[in-house]
């Protein structure tokens, strides 16, 4: 793996988050009818500090809850090394009416929020979809845009974007990196 | 992880991980099976036959069910109606079939092996639901996963099958895979209904229904096939009931908790009687409801495969 | 036609023969056994130096289908076979359709088999003991014998009513001809496929008891024992049958038996993956009855090795494993197996093998034993019992290629025969 730049570092990474939980609130005018759900793995992570800084700032108690897109993927049928784990969805409350914010770490050719959208779509009817995303790098193949964007990082197609977070990767931290062909 | 085998033909073989992957998979398909719309866009565009060359309502209902909740395009094919009747090959029939591009075969037979042997003439993933008298391996994987939904594990806890063995896929399949996943096994049964050398796959084997619920924590009772049996197996369905019947008096005779398990369909007050197999001890309902989970996971798991 | 076999080891049990020589045959006739024989421009000349000459083999139990099954062997194929695996002599049994129960029947096949290789495979018809097989009424034994019955039997099917038995044993007696009997009883046999135990189990497939040929063969041995008359055990299998030919031999009854190479080499171990080129009756059965099949041949108990050559076309065997046929081809396989498993592991001298193929077959069938001297016909396999060859069903000259034995390497092999005249050298 090789380094190009480092994008964020833990307080930058910090200080993004406390932005976009703020914008959140802003956007949707309160927490009445707010609900986070993060997409696994890292999206999952980001959702929860979101939503910790959402319910200490409005002093609430926001729903949150996990995607795991696996079964929507539109790539499932291609030759892929490894079988595609399912790692749950758990979303224990209803999502009708509900202003929903999508949370993932990068946004990228736009995919997996469409497999998201479609998920949310079969476990009921939000009034709204949003997005938030900690990086957007830009690519995208669908027509799909963030709500909410820590921040834009122009990139080339041979680089990679990786998000490392504290809870599964021991440092909070984002690189653009070289990606290897082998 | 993955599966090792592109089939799924018996229990015999598959490892411990496998099953527990398996299991795990389920875990999500019955969060699925909660959700207002049933129904994940996974396998769209996959085409699987469900080749059925014995009557069955049950199995073929849930495989389809599961095939359906994934997306997949389902064709049915069963005996009645087929070019079988005219006299074509098993081999034929499945290579005409394959040739109009399905990706997966789901098969009962009335051979041991018919699953094995398809899956050495075609070129599609087959899944056994039942080969004669050999393996029923998604029956076995739901009621194993049934019992681990209850007790939370399968290793050590005592397990026996109860009924006519000889002639069952299910027990075969259970004895398998309740062996790999550590569990103590045993059946009971009258001895003629018992196969030959049963005792060296290392199970027990009662022929006092008495003694077997006494040392068990689960009974899964097989249902008697009366349109199998003939005389030279055991004397009268009524010798049956009163020597080997589930009844209520036997289970609350022992006096520790139980579970009891049935493949269906069921005889009432032949194997099992009626208040037993409605009581509180049963998971029957539960069974069938996990097979659709199962089922939707190896199907996930083989058709999601490269 | 003139042929002189040089530096060939000829060996002969029924003469007490073991010699290296040359010999000299002059249509089909033994002219001369001695050292360095000289010869003429004239003369085809073979170097056999390391091989060895063994009386004529003889396979006393194949079905050749013919006639009615001319899909999965035909009476040319199946000689063709026979002389391939290095037989000069064969009996075809009677489960053709029709069955060989009339007179006619027999005169057709032995003269198809004239044509065949210029008739350099001898043909043995082995006649039904009851018409139709059916195990009813006695055939017409002995218009059948003058026809050319060698033996009778309904093999395919057990003689299994104790009477028809009976009388079977004293009607073939006055012919001194000998009952092959196929062991197996149908009602323990049930519906079964394979040998029954933790392999039937395993599988789920109906299984045969080893009960089901043992007690057939003690009670034949008893109607024998009362009646007396010749009597044949076709390829047993089990443990117990060995013993209860043992014992009947003692009590000095007309009793012999055969076994055949795949039962002496494979175990039920084999059908794992359902193979139906392993399904056969009587089934494969444990590595235990292997071991005393073979104490049985050593001691002589198994008096030959026979293989129940049993084609089935490809079709016929690529079904489900309950939906096939039973049996497998064993003529071109035979030699080489016994080579391999029982005289290369020592459990055979190459003395007692040629007695199991050549010298036992031909007593049992009141033929005269082959000799090989000067003045005698010349009936003669040729052996190499250090060849190195693997087994190649796509090369066999028999029209079925059902055999669990593709791609076995064998050390040992017959390479060729004369007889009638004729040569046939298998490579």
């Amino acid at each position: 793996m090789k380094i190009k730049s480092k994008i964020l570092d833990a307080e930058s990474l910090e200080r993004t988050l406390k932005r976009l939980a703020h914008e959140i609130i802003e956007k949707n005018r309160g927490i009445s009818s707010l609900a986070i759900v993060g997409i696994k793995t890292r999206g999952e992570f980001l959702a929860k500090r979101i939503l910790q800084l959402i319910n200490s700032i409005e002093n609430g108690n926001v729903l949150l809850g996990t995607l795991d897109i696996t079964l929507y993927r539109d790539d499932i049928r291609q030759k892929r090394l490894e079988q595609p784990e399912l790692k749950g969805t758990e979303i224990n409350f209803d999502i009708t009416d509900k202003d929903i914010v999508l949370v993932d770490d990068v946004l990228y050719t736009g995919r997996t929020v469409r497999a998201a959208m479609d998920e949310l779509m079969d476990l009921g009817r939000p009034k709204t979809i949003q997005l938030a995303v900690l990086i957007d790098r830009g690519h995208r193949e669908l027509p799909i845009r963030a709500d909410y964007v820590g921040k834009n990082v122009p990139t080339s197609e041979t680089e990679e974007v990786k998000v490392l977070l504290k809870e599964c990767d021991n440092e909070d931290a984002v690189f653009i990196i070289e990606r290897e062909f082998v | 992880m993955k599966l090792k085998s592109r089939h799924l033909l018996g229990l015999k073989g598959m490892d411990r991980n496998e099953i527990e992957f398996i299991f795990d998979t389920a875990l999500n398909f019955r969060e699925v099976l909660e959700r207002p719309i049933k129904k994940v866009p996974t396998l769209q565009g996959k085409t699987i036959v469900n080749l059925f060359f014995e009557s069955s309502t049950r199995t073929r209902i849930s495989f389809e069910l599961a095939e359906r909740r994934l997306s997949a395009d389902v064709v049915n094919f069963s005996v009645s109606g087929s070019s079988v009747a005219k006299g074509e090959t098993l081999k034929d029939t499945a290579r005409n079939i394959e040739a109009m591009k399905i990706d997966m075969v789901v098969i009962r037979h009335s051979s041991p092996g018919a699953a094995m042997f398809l899956s050495r003439v075609l070129k599609s993933s087959i899944i056994n639901a039942g080969d004669g008298t050999h393996e029923h391996p998604t029956q076995a994987l739901l009621d194993m996963f049934t019992i681990k939904e209850k007790f939370g594990k399968i290793d050590g806890l005592k397990v026996c099958i109860v009924g006519d063995i000889l002639h069952s896929r299910v027990a075969l399949s259970n004895i398998f895979g309740l062996k790999t996943m550590g569990a103590n096994v045993a059946v009971c049964g009258p001895r003629t209904l018992i196969p030959r050398d049963l005792e060296k796959l290392g199970v027990k084997v009662y022929y006092d229904i008495n003694q077997a619920i006494r040392n068990s924590d689960v009974l899964n009772v097989l249902r008697i096939q009366l349109e199998r049996q003939d005389r030279v197996f055991f004397p009268s369905i009524r010798e049956y009931h009163l020597y080997f019947g589930i009844t209520k008096e036997r289970i609350e005779k022992n006096n520790r908790e139980i579970i009891i398990m049935h493949p269906g369909p069921i005889n009432r007050d032949v194997e099992i009687s009626a208040d037993v197999a409605d009581g509180s001890q049963s998971l029957i309902l539960q069974q069938v409801l996990n097979g659709v989970a199962v089922r939707m996971a190896v199907l996930y798991l083989l058709g999601t495969q490269n | 036609m003139k042929l002189l076999l040089k530096n060939t080891n000829i060996i002969n049990p029924a003469q007490n023969l073991n010699t290296v020589a040359d010999i000299f045959i002059v249509n089909g006739i033994i002219q001369k056994i001695g050292k360095q024989i000289e010869c003429e421009s004239d003369v085809d000349v073979y170097d056999l130096k390391g091989k060895i000459i063994a009386p004529g083999f003889m396979d006393m139990h194949v079905h050749l289908r013919e006639p009615g099954y001319e899909h999965k062997e035909t009476i040319e194929t199946g000689l063709e076979a026979a002389a391939q695996g290095g037989f000069t002599a064969v009996c075809c049994m009677p489960n053709t359709n029709p069955p060989i129960d009339e007179a006619s029947v027999v005169k057709s096949i032995l003269q198809k088999a004239k044509n065949v290789l210029n008739g350099i495979v001898d043909l043995y018809p082995v006649a039904a003991a009851t018409r139709g097989r059916e195990g009813k009424e006695l055939s017409p034994m002995i218009e059948l014998s003058e026809a050319g019955a060698i033996a009778f039997s309904d093999d395919g099917s057990t003689i299994y009513n104790a009477e028809i038995l009976r009388r079977a044993f004293e009607y073939s007696s006055m012919l001194n001809k000998v009952i092959i009997q196929h062991p197996e009883d149908p009602e323990l046999s049930r519906n079964g496929v394979i040998n029954e135990g933790v392999m039937s189990t395993i599988l789920g497939l109906p299984g045969i008891p080893s009960i089901a040929e043992e007690i057939i063969i003690e009670r034949d041995t008893r109607i024998l024992e009362y009646t007396n008359g010749y009597y044949h055990a076709a390829h047993i299998s089990t443990k117990n049958s060995v013993e209860q030919i043992r014992n009947a031999k003692k009590k000095g009854l007309n009793v012999t038996c055969e076994v055949t190479p795949h039962h002496f080499t494979l175990t039920e171990e084999v059908l794992g993956d359902y193979d139906t080129n392993a399904k056969m009756k009587p089934p494969l059965r444990t590595q235990n009855d292997i071991e005393t099949l073979i104490d049985g041949l050593s001691d002589g108990t198994i008096d030959v090795i026979a293989t129940d050559h049993a084609p089935h076309s490809f079709d016929e065997k690529e079904v489900e494993f309950l939906a096939a046929p039973f049996g497998i081809v064993g003529l071109e396989t035979a030699v080489g197996l016994a080579l391999t498993y029982l005289v290369n592991k020592k459990f055979l001298t190459i003395e007692q093998l040629i007695e199991k193929f050549s010298v036992n077959p031909r007593k049992i069938l009141n033929l005269p034993v082959i000799k090989i001297e000067e003045g005698e016909k010349a009936n003669l396999t040729i052996i190499d019992i250090n060849k190195n060859w693997t087994v190649d069903v796509q090369k066999f000259k028999s029209k079925s290629k059902n055999s669990p034995f593709h791609n076995f390497v064998l050390i040992g092999k017959a390479v060729g025969i004369i007889n009638n005249c004729n040569v046939y050298f298998s490579e």
